[in-house]
């Protein structure tokens, strides 16, 4: 049955020198593939979890007392909201990047740095999203009413247990809708991640079309396809969570 | 501190003198009034004469800008407040409930003990059922605060305030936002609790309520107290020019 599936495609290849499915009967191009894959899936994970991270930890400094610490998030939001991040991913890598520390190898001789180019793509993109997500979070925050926080603080809780509580639980809730677009738009924009040479999906598939021009419809096909199939069950995941974390009786 | 010291024949809430202003707007003008252990007083008043400020002073949601409140002796408005160990002493009940809208009945009641006192999760969902059995909501456990109504939303923030154990609870106008109908349910419990000798300091608009209940009735108008006395005295032998309009007004 196998045999049969990669034979077909060897012989479409044959007949029609465009549609050089080569991935589906060559497995070395298979393994470039499904290494692609897994990197973008991992790279995505992360920076979906990073991302979260600091939405829900910069929307907690930003309702700080301190104005430094404030306008510290103020800062970050605005640099990393209105700068391309395909630049921000080259500055953190080419700029930062330099000035990292290394560990030289055990021959004496190569140097590698603690931060690979996987590590600058995911703290690049985290940083990125993230600064939407405490946006997000912000504005599910204001949606919880300062009543329903005055009467947990009237039971004694402290500011951290009213945020833990009461108004994450709440904000997350409110926040699902503009959470779910920016994770999609994360999920696709870790592609980017291509110009500092980590293998993901798309690297792969460019140097499989560069290799092998007569397979660069079939690739983008399959890129198309894989990140419907990525992206369709992020949306899922969230929407199941939407469903899941409904209150019965309680709009919005 | 003078803390140590309180004894309960010293007033448990004292009051003295407080001022309190929004920005240039002085809202209380120097308001003095002392509750003892077991007392039940009711503060009623023309909307805007500061009676939610005052008793939110009380737990300390407003600070002051002069004057004095003790609680048990403690002093509320000082940079040394233990909040967690007020906020121990006094519940609150407020008008629009301000239950936890994603939490059932049970939950929101369950919830300060376990945070807040460290509980274990089976003693407090065991004082938090008898408590909701209290005010007699049992069967209603599951329901998550947008399933249940008004009075019975309010029953369960009363049995949350409960669920604390405090000296004292504080009601700001709790039945002001239910339908007629269920006003009675909640005032219901509230006199439960005043029996069984709760300090009770209630802002309300319900004067048949008040005269029932209360020890004492305090009438606050522009930030300041104008009259106060017995429920006796109090309404059938008004003296201020002032408390005699309000009480025409709303009788
Ligand atoms: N957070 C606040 N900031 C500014 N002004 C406030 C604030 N809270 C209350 N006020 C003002 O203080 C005054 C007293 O308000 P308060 O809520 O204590 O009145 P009240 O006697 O409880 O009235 P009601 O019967 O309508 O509840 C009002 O003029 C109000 O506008
Ligand atoms: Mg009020």
């Amino acid at each position: 049955m196998l045999e049969s599936f990669s034979d077909f495609f060897r012989e479409l290849a044959d007949q029609y020198p465009r549609w050089n499915f080569i991935f589906f009967y060559e497995p070395v191009q298979w393994d470039r593939i499904m290494k692609g894959l897994r990197y973008t899936v991992v790279l995505s994970v992360a920076c979906v979890i990073f991302s979260v991270i600091i939405g829900v930890v910069g929307a907690w400094l930003q309702g700080s007392s301190n104005r430094f610490v404030r306008n510290t998030v103020q800062g970050y939001i605005q640099f990393f909201r209105n700068t391309p991040p395909f630049v921000q991913l080259l500055f953190f890598y080419f700029a930062l990047g330099q000035f990292t520390p290394t560990i030289v190898g055990a021959d004496g001789w190569t140097e590698t740095p603690i931060i690979s180019n996987v590590g600058w793509a995911i703290i690049s993109l985290s940083f990125f999203a993230g600064a939407f997500n405490v946006e997000i979070f912000r504005a599910g925050i204001e949606a919880v009413p300062e009543s329903t926080q005055e009467a947990a603080f009237a039971l004694g809780f402290s500011r951290f247990q009213v945020y833990k509580e009461i108004v994450l639980p709440l904000a997350f809730r409110v926040s699902l809708p503009s959470l779910n677009n920016n994770l999609v738009n994360l999920v696709k924009t870790s592609t980017q991640a291509m110009a500092i040479a980590v293998p993901e999906l798309l690297y792969q598939c460019v140097s499989i079309w560069n290799d092998y021009p007569s397979a660069q419809y079939p690739t983008m096909l399959l890129l198309f396809c894989s990140f419907v199939f990525l992206v369709g069950i992020l949306v899922l995941g969230m929407h199941r969570w939407e469903q899941k974390s409904r209150i019965p009786g309680y709009g919005g | 501190m003078p803390n140590d010291n309180w004894t309960p024949d010293q007033p448990l809430v004292s009051i003295k003198d407080v001022r309190k202003s929004f920005g240039s707007l002085e809202v209380l003008k120097g308001v003095s009034l002392d509750v003892m252990k077991g007392e039940v007083i009711c503060i009623i008043g023309p909307s805007g004469s500061g009676k939610s400020t005052l008793i939110r002073c009380i737990n300390a949601l407003n600070d002051i800008q002069a004057g004095s409140i003790t609680v048990e002796g403690q002093e509320v408005h000082t940079e040394k407040l233990d909040k967690l160990e007020l906020r121990k002493k006094v519940g609150m009940v407020f008008q629009q409930y301000n239950l936890f809208p994603h939490k059932t009945a049970l939950e929101n009641v369950m919830m300060a003990p376990i945070k807040v006192l460290r509980k274990s999760k089976a003693e407090a969902e065991q004082t938090a059922r008898a408590l909701i059995k209290k005010v007699r909501l049992d069967g209603k456990e599951g329901a998550y605060p947008g399933e249940l109504s008004g009075g019975q939303q309010q029953r369960v923030a009363i049995a949350r305030s409960l669920a604390m154990n405090p000296d004292v609870m504080l009601f700001d106008e709790v039945t002001a936002a239910l339908d007629p109908e269920t006003v009675k349910e909640v005032l219901v419990t509230i006199k439960d609790l005043a029996q069984e000798g709760m300090t009770c300091i209630l802002v309300t608009h319900e004067m048949g309520f008040a005269r029932e209940i209360a020890d004492h009735i305090y009438f606050t108008d522009r930030g300041v107290i104008v009259e106060h006395g017995p429920p006796a005295t109090f309404f059938d032998n008004a003296q201020d020019p002032r408390t005699k309009e309000f009480l025409s007004q709303i009788l």
